[in-house]
């Protein structure tokens, strides 16, 4: 087994005419892990995707993936890699058999071959009982369980997903989050890029924030969330608009607060002990909330937004 | 996680794309076969025999055919060309845009060029075979004079890719199908009145005859009717066909760089 990483970027850079989606981002993916890439709408996470998926070009920078260069053997690195776009793009007038085993004929997998795995993927994404039914009668966590099928059929050493579980009900999404830890535990490598904290952090064991097209930060959710925040976050909301004010006299309480429209935000480490010296204070918020620190205040203390507005 | 155990087929990745086409047609056909095969006997039927009845009482032959004759030819040009049409405008924009089962087909090992040779490639199957069947239906009306009527299927499937090949560029870069209804309205539908396809070149008015060699749809015609009653000369046959065939290369070129373009820019 070698230790070089399983996909390598360096100084990769997208343009598109004037307009720069990328700007120049570097990280290393180690096989068998699970990374992500965090950061809002537009920060630069599809056209990367697109690149690291040997489909687009980078416009400059250095691209590695599988030890292999895109520029000349895209077809042969693609052939490796399973993607699981934001859109499902599946064959809606076709059944649900049809749509993995046509697909899989891209990748020149002989027809028997074809149909075993076909109704073992079935099987993995619980779709086995809508084999025959069309793709227009499925629900939306169906059809984006089906599109991970179909990234699956020429058993991928890396799956790429991007935005995977947005639109789907909580349940969905935590059924999908279970198949995609049983992946990783088969030993395939998964990058996933999403605008959910929450997801980010179930899913990743290393990632990266972007913004802007630059990566802001990179590591683990855990040492991301030690590094650029407190233990804790006390949330508070006043039911005024006045919250400059109010920042002023709450300052003294908290490492490092943030004003947001509709709340305050106190970093602490022990959220309990700051209510208790509010209240000591006569501070009365109308409601108050203590919660441990998420990505969410990573990417707030870092760009000063937040993630999903 | 080995691929070994698949044993590849070695298929040319273009050959993937005709076949997932092909397969997609397979699974869809059902309305489309039937009227393959009636539209042209009803069209021969009643502009042939009916309107036919007509013009042989009126003028007798055109240019030494009966009218049923001198139609039918025609006839397998202008279904060609609807083919082209109809395979290339719609359905690939949804393949880029709204159903974007292209861009699925690009994150596989195929290449934007794979996935449009496979598409014309099909396009011209559809034709070829679409071609046979018009050739056994025009013979059967007594339409076919030369051996060379044994060329039409082929005919059939170059018209087609003439047409189809620059329409899929085209439609490769929409971003949305406004402009396809004006191409049909003022393109499509004037270019099958008015290619020769029901009266000759002569019926024109003279400054108007050398017009009619710039409509593509002309030169399909008059190819069909070269190989039906196997006349015409060698050098009108070889403009025609020029005509057809830069029509079509000009066209891949086109799609070759708007598929890119689209797909993995």
């Amino acid at each position: 087994m070698t230790t070089s990483p399983i996909l390598e970027a360096h100084e990769l850079v997208k343009s598109f005419g004037d307009l720069t989606a990328v700007k120049g981002v570097s990280f290393a993916i180690e096989r068998g892990e699970s990374f992500g890439f965090l950061g809002p709408n537009g920060a630069g996470k599809t056209s990367t995707m697109r690149m690291i998926s040997a489909v687009s070009q980078p416009s400059s920078g250095s691209l590695s993936i599988l030890g292999l260069d895109p520029r000349t053997h895209g077809p042969e690195i693609r052939g490796r890699l399973g993607v699981v776009p934001q859109e499902d793009t599946l064959e809606l007038e076709l059944s649900v058999r049809l749509n993995l085993e046509m697909f899989g004929r891209y990748f020149d997998i002989p027809r028997e071959v074809l149909r075993e795995r076909a109704s073992e993927l079935l099987e993995f994404t619980q779709l086995s009982e809508r084999a025959n039914d069309k793709v227009d009668n499925l629900s939306g966590g169906m059809k984006r369980r089906l599109t991970i099928a179909r990234a699956l059929i020429n058993r991928p050493e890396i799956l790429i997903l991007d935005e995977p579980t947005t639109g789907l009900d909580p349940q969905a999404r935590h059924l999908l989050w279970e198949r995609l830890y049983r992946l990783k535990r088969e030993g395939v490598t998964l990058i996933i890029t999403t605008h959910y904290m929450d997801e980010a952090e179930q899913l990743c064991d290393r990632l990266v924030v972007m913004d802007h097209g630059s990566i802001v930060a990179q590591g683990p959710p855990r040492e991301l969330i030690a590094r650029h925040s407190t233990r804790e976050v006390v949330e508070l909301r006043f039911g005024t608009d006045s919250h400059d004010e109010l920042r002023d006299r709450l300052t003294p309480f908290a490492q490092r607060i943030e004003t947001l429209p509709d709340r305050i935000l106190l970093y602490v480490d022990e959220g309990d002990d700051t209510l208790r010296e509010l209240h000591a204070a006569g501070i009365t918020p109308t409601s108050a909330l203590v919660r441990r620190s998420s990505l969410e205040d990573v990417f707030l203390s870092l760009t000063g937004r937040t993630l999903v507005d | 996680m080995s691929n070994a155990l698949d044993t590849p087929l070695g298929r040319p990745r273009w050959q993937r794309s005709w076949w997932y086409h092909a397969k997609y047609y397979a699974q869809t056909w059902r309305g489309s076969v039937a009227s393959t095969v009636l539209f042209p006997i009803f069209y021969l039927s009643a502009l042939g025999v009916g309107v036919g009845h007509l013009v042989s009482a009126h003028t007798g032959l055109v240019q030494g055919q009966t009218y049923l004759h001198f139609i039918a030819p025609s006839l397998l040009a202008t279904t060609a060309m609807q083919l082209g049409e109809g395979e290339s405008l719609w359905p690939v924009l949804a393949a880029v845009k709204w159903i974007r089962s292209y861009h699925a087909a690009a994150a596989t090992p195929l290449e934007p060029e794979d996935i449009l040779v496979g598409k014309l490639a099909w396009v011209v199957t559809r034709a070829f075979v679409t071609g046979i069947v018009y050739t056994v239906v025009i013979g059967a009306f007594g339409a076919l004079q030369s051996w060379w009527c044994l060329t039409l299927p082929f005919i059939g499937g170059l018209i087609a890719l003439a047409f189809s090949a620059p329409l899929v560029a085209f439609a490769a870069r929409a971003q949305s199908d406004g402009s396809f209804t004006t191409i049909y309205r003022f393109g499509f539908v004037p270019m099958f009145l008015f290619s020769a396809t029901f009266y000759p070149v002569s019926a024109y008015p003279g400054y108007l005859r050398p017009l009619v060699q710039f409509v593509p749809l002309y030169h399909g015609v008059a190819l069909a009717r070269a190989a039906a009653f196997g006349e015409g000369s060698w050098g009108a046959i070889a403009l025609h066909l020029t005509f057809l065939v830069v029509m079509a290369i000009a066209g891949v070129v086109w799609g070759r760089r708007t598929m890119r373009r689209r797909l993995v820019d």
